[in-house]
């Protein structure tokens, strides 16, 4: 089911496109598609992971937020170097809420920003030296980290700094894990290039540190990869893992250790809920060590119960029923929150604009509350992500690539959803639009949404942000007098 | 020349291309035997990539060098 045709969404698609240069029209043309299930491979119908257009507004992040904002920030124990200028690190600190238990500053890190704080004298001399210093002063700090990484600003890769060797030297001295990461961020041509230099790194220097080693293995440890705890997400998913009687060896990277991490390699199975940013170690995974990884999601009771029996098929009769067993404890409680919220949110219209995999992992939840989601679109999807997208999809449903500011706000207009999800910088432009929206990237100060606990959470914010009596109350009040006066007078 | 990664999905071989993030499914591959495996191989999106006719390798997923023939980048 869908607000348009297939047809009133082509046009719209014109329309929208019209305003363009033709050149860019060209262009942009390839990035947005009216969605086909018959259609088994995106590839002919809609581009992604291209250049954006110089002088469109796009949402792209930089390779350096995805391999330091997304991958490396979260693991607790380790202390992330922003290296460069200090305002990268500075807005790409615990920015995505990623929970964590610690304390803060004594054994755990993220919501710290460490700098090189480059000046002029460090972009003409070399920061090597600066990096070091660094790094023996953090040792002295911080004593409780478990390794460190450089993580590389644009500016490292220009000037030729030699991070690998200063990496190696320190390391040595202080006998922990130094990770150097080129992840500037002129490198790709968005935040995707980050997640990937950053599984390269992970792969190259901390997965097989522990091969060899001695662990206590059981027939049911997993791992749960790409999952970054925002607002406690790997918390409510976990629990729901250990319940059907699996024992989670590492979580990654929310919440996540170093230890866990370098232990990793002795599950059974990689659970993998991100495939954007994780499926490049999983495959690693699957071939140096043979573990198996399978895609999972956890929004929305049918999805559950979908992943936990997917998950479950790996194991023997006792996981499986543990696996019923958890589905049938959350059945009622389940049942009550769609009884409550579904009568309220039945038939309203979602727009969704965000990255990773949230386009496409949420559809079901926000149809296990009668809700149909009309548009969607990625900032920084792969065509593997658009396979993925376009079975998950509605017939006629509009997809876009890298979308500009220009063209959401077209869609939007044209489509009047009832609620928009999408990421903070969207979301004033649609508040003065008058349109309910969620921040869609971090959950909008709220969450968990995964897991069934998420879900309760998750339908009650949806309520809340579409049925706010404020939205009623936008109209100016002389604009209201006007119409009220235009009435009288007919 | 380019790694690949071949490996094994629901149905049959599936095409991963580290490089630049393709992942395909594998439709046709020219040789398919344990002594002789490789040679040409036809993915779904209508790309066409040549593999070294080799044993076939005792595990998968695994990573080979391919060159492309023709087809999608
Ligand atoms: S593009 Fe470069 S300068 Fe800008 S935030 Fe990313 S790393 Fe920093």
């Amino acid at each position: 089911m869908s607000a348009l045709t297939r047809e009133e969404t082509q046009a719209l698609i014109q329309e929208v496109l019209e305003v363009y240069p033709e050149k860019a029209k060209k262009d942009r043309a390839k990035h947005l598609m009216v969605n086909d299930k018959a259609l088994e491979s995106s590839k002919k119908c809609i581009t992604s992971n291209r250049k954006s257009l110089p002088g469109v507004m796009t949402m792209r992040g930089c390779a350096y937020a995805g391999s330091k904002g997304v991958v490396w920030g979260p693991i607790k124990d380790m202390i992330s170097i922003s290296h460069g200028p200090i305002g990268c690190g500075q807005y790409a600190r615990g920015g995505r809420r990623n929970y964590y238990v610690g304390t803060t500053g004594v054994d755990t890190f993220c919501e710290m920003n460490f700098t090189s704080d480059f000046q002029e004298k460090d972009i003409v001399f070399g920061g090597d030296k600066k990096l070091t210093k660094l790094m023996e002063e953090i040792e002295m700090l911080f004593p409780l980290n478990k390794g460190i990484s450089v993580q590389s600003e644009c500016p490292i890769g220009l000037i030729g700094d030699d991070i690998e060797a200063v990496s190696k030297k320190v390391a040595a001295q202080i006998n922990k894990p130094v990770v150097p990461v080129r992840c500037e961020g002129f490198r790709g041509v968005s935040q995707s290039l980050g997640h990937h230099i950053a599984n390269d790194s992970v792969r190259d220097w901390i997965i097989s540190n522990r091969d060899g080693q001695a662990f206590e293995k059981t027939p049911y440890d997993v791992a749960i990869l790409g999952d970054y705890n925002i607002g406690g997400d790997a918390w409510s998913s976990r629990i729901l893992l250990e319940e059907m009687g699996l024992r989670v060896v590492a979580q990654w990277s929310g919440d996540g250790t170093l230890a866990e991490m370098e232990n990793t390699p002795n599950v059974k199975l990689n659970l993998l809920h991100c495939y954007r940013s994780m499926n490049y170690i999983s495959r690693h995974m699957e071939e140096k060590y043979g573990i198996p990884w399978l895609e999972y999601n956890f929004f929305g009771p049918t999805k559950i119960a979908e992943s936990l029996r997917a998950i479950a098929a790996f194991f023997d009769d006792k996981i499986k029923e543990g696996a019923e067993r958890v589905i049938e404890k959350y059945t009622a409680p389940m049942n009550e929150i769609i009884a409550k919220y579904k009568p309220r949110l039945q038939g309203k219209k979602v727009m969704l604009y965000v990255g990773g995999l949230r386009p496409r992992h949420v559809v079901g939840a926000y149809e296990d509350l009668g809700m149909v989601v009309v548009g969607t679109g990625y900032e920084f999807a792969h065509n593997d992500d658009y396979d993925r997208t376009m079975k998950d999809m509605g017939d006629a449903t509009l997809i876009y690539d890298d979308a500009t500011g220009h063209e959401l706000d077209e869609f939007v207009k044209a489509m009047k959803p009832d609620l928009i999800g999408s990421g903070i910088k969207e979301k004033y432009v649609f508040h003065k639009m008058g349109y309910p929206f969620r921040q869609m990237h971090s959950w909008d100060y709220s969450g968990p949404y995964h897991g069934y606990d998420g879900f309760a959470v998750f339908a009650k914010d949806m309520d809340l942000t579409l049925n706010n009596p404020v939205w009623k109350m936008l109209k100016a009040p002389w604009l209201k007098e006007e119409a009220t006066a235009e009435l009288k007078a007919a | 020349m380019a790694n690949i990664m071949i490996r094994r999905g629901a149905e049959g071989y599936v095409f991963y291309m580290p490089k630049r993030d393709i992942e395909d499914q594998i439709t046709s591959m020219e040789f398919d035997t344990p002594e002789k495996w490789g040679g040409e191989i036809k993915l779904k999106n209508g790309g066409c990539y040549f593999i070294d006719p080799q044993p076939a390798p005792a595990r998968l997923p695994y990573s080979v060098r391919a060159s492309r023939i023709d087809g999608v980048e």
